[in-house]
């Protein structure tokens, strides 16, 4: 069923559509360190897609890739059905691809409300006039986005923290903050660099149903990388699994799971 | 005052209620509840269609007469719509406490024998699915918030928008129906069920009829005076009887409003921005206020802190005069004005009691000095002593006649009467109908003059003719040689301080008292920040050697303060440990409202126990923990026990002798 290219309904009840990003052969080098060395696959549109692999296996790299901040020397990245060109971030995510950073990336001094605004930065056209003087339309641009903020506040259950200044925040909220920010930019696909990193039990059951509830509710499509192996056989749809910048395994997590290569890329072989 | 059997102006249901405040103040504010970070507004005409749409959809859904209808959320419009829409079709609501694990909600939804469920949340949804086979007669479930409940098998699970959608569009068929169901409403009918929270065995089902909630209802807002433009939040549990009068009898009977905060965490906030000017919360609320209070006093700078502490002993000598309107010198008057203006008046803001007119805390007695802390600051803070069995008010404290050690005079309509072996009795027209289900309990509280046991001793001071209580008649007891033992007391003494949140004291036919203390989290975890002590979790910081110390410290406070006492001296905590876990529901230790159960306490920590008594100076402890989904844990820990000072008094020594 996975081989084809057509849209079909998992066993509990999601659609998945058809390929929405596709990496053709990708590779990337860093002078003569080869982090990606020619891998390849797609992400489906509503699916949790997760990329694992050991430490320094690439993962980073590879959804650096995928958001635009590193352009790969051989290979392309097939989006919507057309290749990409070369592009800056920006552009990248005025595509509608937002991410969130392993190591968080938020404005330390500004309120949580303020953190997740500057995700809609892609919904704001006023121009800076209308925004230095900001009754009339710029007054309806802010009165629209702040509504569609406070449903990511609702929905992640930060309401509480709402006006508290990120940097005074522990660090399982600063991800929720941060997954917040991203979400602000109704992205068509959503890229998570290991959301889970660096959380307990708790907080990672926390993130999970979060995850799972995106999902669910709003059919994002959702691309992560994560360590916690628990974590990705339970949410993900496929997982790509990489090692020393290849792609050893690619399937549904059982498929992965039985996987020899992938085993011993977990647990190490003896070499003879 | 005899029991009334008419209601007046045929004021006698609270859908009539409702009726009537559409007519008198249909655009006035009814419920507001903050979502998305706005506070949206019903007025009474709006939540009267919103009402009407609930009832329709319940008759839809096949709601008989007499049908049990549980409600579990977190305080929203929504349920208490649900809880008048369900009285309209003649159905009663059982409001569930919303964090109760499965077994719990199951005995009570199996007691009453429940049909319908409405919900707030897939944690809910999942809790009563867990439990639904074995409950024989329950059929239908409506939730509130749709969120992950997409994929469930929706034929006998209901979205409550959905369900007064339907409800709306079958108008023409059941208005009528409706109509007939609301006409049949009498001062007799039931109008809700409550069960007791059980500090001792297993939920009482208390039957309240309408006559009962609104007669307390209407002689306690004339007491004080209350008018439909008062404010109040509504932020206790639901299946509390104290939230049943104040959110939905004395707010219909006055039409005022109900504010609804956005989640639990930000009850603070919403309370700040609300200002209610009515306002009710148990002990243990006031409690955390002042905990809150002192700690971030404790990392203020020297100055303010300085301020604060001068000022606030000004209040604490002076404030409670000036409140109660007795004379006070000009001098104190104008440095008590100072306060105000620095330091009092953006306390209270901060704190959300700025437009409080009438505050009252119940449930449980209140520690002196917390109570005298917000008397002093100008908060017009009294106590009410009642249960569920008579619709809250069994005494109340009127404006001017406050004291921290009493509970007030009979509230307006109720007798009074002190049975010789100390209990005291009360006859009043709140008086429960009957325990559902279970005669026998009715027969041995209620007396067929409707006298009923309030199972607390007491007496009347004789200066004032105030009740006194001075605990539960079943935790008073006496001490080896015979002397009054009375925990609470003491305990309360204890937790005036904010690092100490609960304690737990033993002595009864003992030779000396004990404790058990439970070290408050935010107040401690605090205190070892700004000392650079670091720690990993509950267990470790309440094992920690300073941390013994600064509580040694408390408890010999305590037994100083015990020793100026003829009466409790002998109670002074001889011994104590701090426990390495939370006393905590899940656990059974404590009923859904934060009391302590003694009996389930010493029975489960027995081990800890037998050591403060042993002479043992530690002792080695596994005990079994429950999480809040239910999962079962154990955690252990070695548990030093600490002698504190005690003051030798004149009995006592009288006593060794």
């Amino acid at each position: 069923m996975l081989d084809t290219n057509e849209a079909y309904t998992t066993e509990d009840g999601r659609r998945i559509g058809e390929v929405v990003m596709e990496m053709k052969n990708i590779t990337l080098r860093f002078g003569g360190v080869v982090a990606i060395k020619d891998i390849s696959f797609d992400i489906r549109e509503g699916e949790i897609r997760a990329i694992i692999g050991p430490n320094g296996a690439g993962k980073s790299s590879m959804l650096n890739v995928i958001s635009g901040f590193y352009n790969p020397q051989q290979g392309e990245v097939w989006y919507k059905g057309k290749k990409r060109p070369q592009m800056k971030p920006y552009q990248v995510a005025r595509q509608g691809i937002a991410r969130t950073f392993q190591n968080i990336a938020l404005f330390e001094g500004m309120t949580v409300l303020d953190n997740v605004m500057t995700g809609r930065f892609r919904q704001m056209n006023t121009s800076l006039w209308a925004q230095a003087i900001w009754k009339g339309p710029a007054e309806r641009e802010e009165v629209a986005n702040r509504e569609a903020v406070e449903k990511i506040i609702d929905f992640l259950e930060i309401q509480h923290i709402r006006k508290t200044p990120v940097g005074r925040l522990p660090y399982g909220l600063k991800k929720r903050v941060e997954l917040a920010r991203a979400l602000a930019a109704e992205p068509s696909i959503l890229l998570l660099d290991e959301p889970m990193a660096g959380m307990n039990v708790e907080e990672k059951e926390d993130m999970s149903r979060f995850i799972l509830d995106l999902n669910d509710e709003f059919g994002s499509t959702i691309a992560l990388i994560e360590h916690d192996m628990g974590v990705v056989m339970d949410l993900s749809d496929r997982v790509v699994v990489m090692d020393y910048g290849k792609k050893i395994g690619d399937g549904t997590p059982d498929e992965v799971r039985k996987n020899q290569a992938v085993i011993d890329a977990y647990l190490g072989v003896a070499h003879d | 005052m005899a029991q009334s059997s008419e209601a007046a102006e045929g004021l006698a249901s609270f859908p009539a209620l409702l009726d009537r405040n559409v007519r008198d103040y249909g655009s006035r504010p009814a419920y507001r509840e903050k979502e998305y970070g706005i506070w949206q507004c019903w007025t009474w005409a709006e939540a009267a269609d919103e009402i009407e749409a609930v009832a329709l959809g319940l008759l839809d859904l096949g709601v008989n007469e007499g049908d049990f209808i549980a409600i579990a959320g977190r305080n929203r419009p929504y349920f208490y719509w649900a809880m008048v829409a369900a009285q309209s079709v003649g159905a009663i609501p059982v409001p569930v406490y919303q964090d109760s694990a499965a077994e719990e909600m199951a005995y009570v939804m199996d007691h009453c024998g429940a049909r319908f469920a409405i919900v707030e949340d897939q944690e809910q949804v999942d809790k009563i699915i867990d439990i639904q086979d074995s409950l024989t007669e329950f059929e239908h479930m409506i939730y509130v918030d749709p969120r992950g409940l997409r994929k469930y098998d929706h034929g006998k699970l209901h979205q409550f928008s959905k369900m007064q959608e339907e409800g709306r569009a079958a108008r023409e068929k059941y208005a009528s129906e409706l109509e007939a169901r609301r006409s049949k409403l009498t001062y007799n009918s039931t109008c809700v069920m409550l069960y007791t929270s059980g500090t001792t065995g297993k939920p009482k089902g208390v039957v309240l009829s309408n006559r009962n909630i609104i007669e307390a209802s209407k002689s306690s807002s004339e007491f004080d005076n209350l008018r439909q433009t008062e404010e109040v939040l509504a932020y206790l549990p639901m299946a509390w009887v104290g939230d049943f009068i104040f959110s939905i009898g004395q707010a219909y009977w006055c039409a005022f409003c109900v504010n609804c905060p956005e989640s639990a965490d930000t009850m603070q906030t919403d309370l700040r921005e609300i200002g209610p000017t009515y306002y009710f919360a148990p002990p243990r609320v006031f409690e955390t206020q002042l905990t809150n209070v002192m700690i971030r006093m404790e990392d203020a700078s020297a100055f303010k802190k300085k301020l604060f502490d001068h000022f606030m002993e000004h209040a604490r000598k002076v404030g409670p005069d000036i409140l109660d309107g007795k004379p006070v010198g000009g001098w104190d008057k104008f440095w008590y004005g100072v306060g105000q203006r620095c330091i009092y008046g953006p306390l209270k803001d901060t704190l959300g009691f700025s437009r409080v007119r009438v505050g009252y805390t119940a449930g449980e007695a209140i520690g002196p000095e917390i109570f005298e802390f917000y008397r002093s600051l100008g908060i017009n803070l009294k106590q009410l002593y009642g249960q569920t069995e008579a619709s809250v008010f069994i005494t109340l404290q009127p404006d001017g006649e406050v004291r921290n050690d009493t509970v007030g005079v009979a509230a307006p309509g109720v007798e009074l009467r002190i049975a010789d072996s100390g209990e005291v009795f009360y006859r009043s027209p709140g008086t429960f109908e009957e325990y559902y289900k279970n005669p026998e309990s009715t027969a041995s509280t209620k007396d067929p003059e409707g006298w009923v046991a309030t199972g607390d001793a007491g007496f009347f001071d004789e200066t004032t003719g105030h009740l006194k209580i001075i605990d539960r008649a079943k935790d008073v007891g006496k001490m080896a040689d015979g002397a009054l033992f009375a925990p609470k007391y003491v305990e309360n003494k204890l937790k005036f301080y904010p690092n100490i949140l609960e304690a737990v004291v033993f002595g009864n036919d003992r030779e000396e008292c004990t404790a058990f203390i439970n070290i408050d989290m935010s107040a401690v975890g605090n205190w070892a920040e700004r000392n650079n002590i670091g720690y990993a979790s509950y267990q470790e910081l309440a094992g920690h050697p300073r941390i013994l110390d600064t509580i040694k410290g408390h408890v010999e406070e305590v037994n100083r303060s015990l020793a100026e006492d003829p009466m409790l001296a002998h109670c002074q905590v001889h011994r104590f440990l701090v426990l390495h876990k939370e006393l905590d529901a899940d656990d059974g230790e404590m009923t859904r409202t934060r009391k302590v159960r003694r009996n389930v306490i010493s029975d489960k920590f027995d081990d800890l126990l037998a050591a403060l008594y042993d002479g043992s100076e530690e002792i080695f402890t596994t005990t079994e923990v429950t999480y809040e989904d239910g999962r079962k844990g154990a955690i252990s820990a070695t548990l030093k026990i600490i002698d504190a000072d005690v003051v030798k008094t004149e009995t006592q020594k009288v006593a060794a002798e």
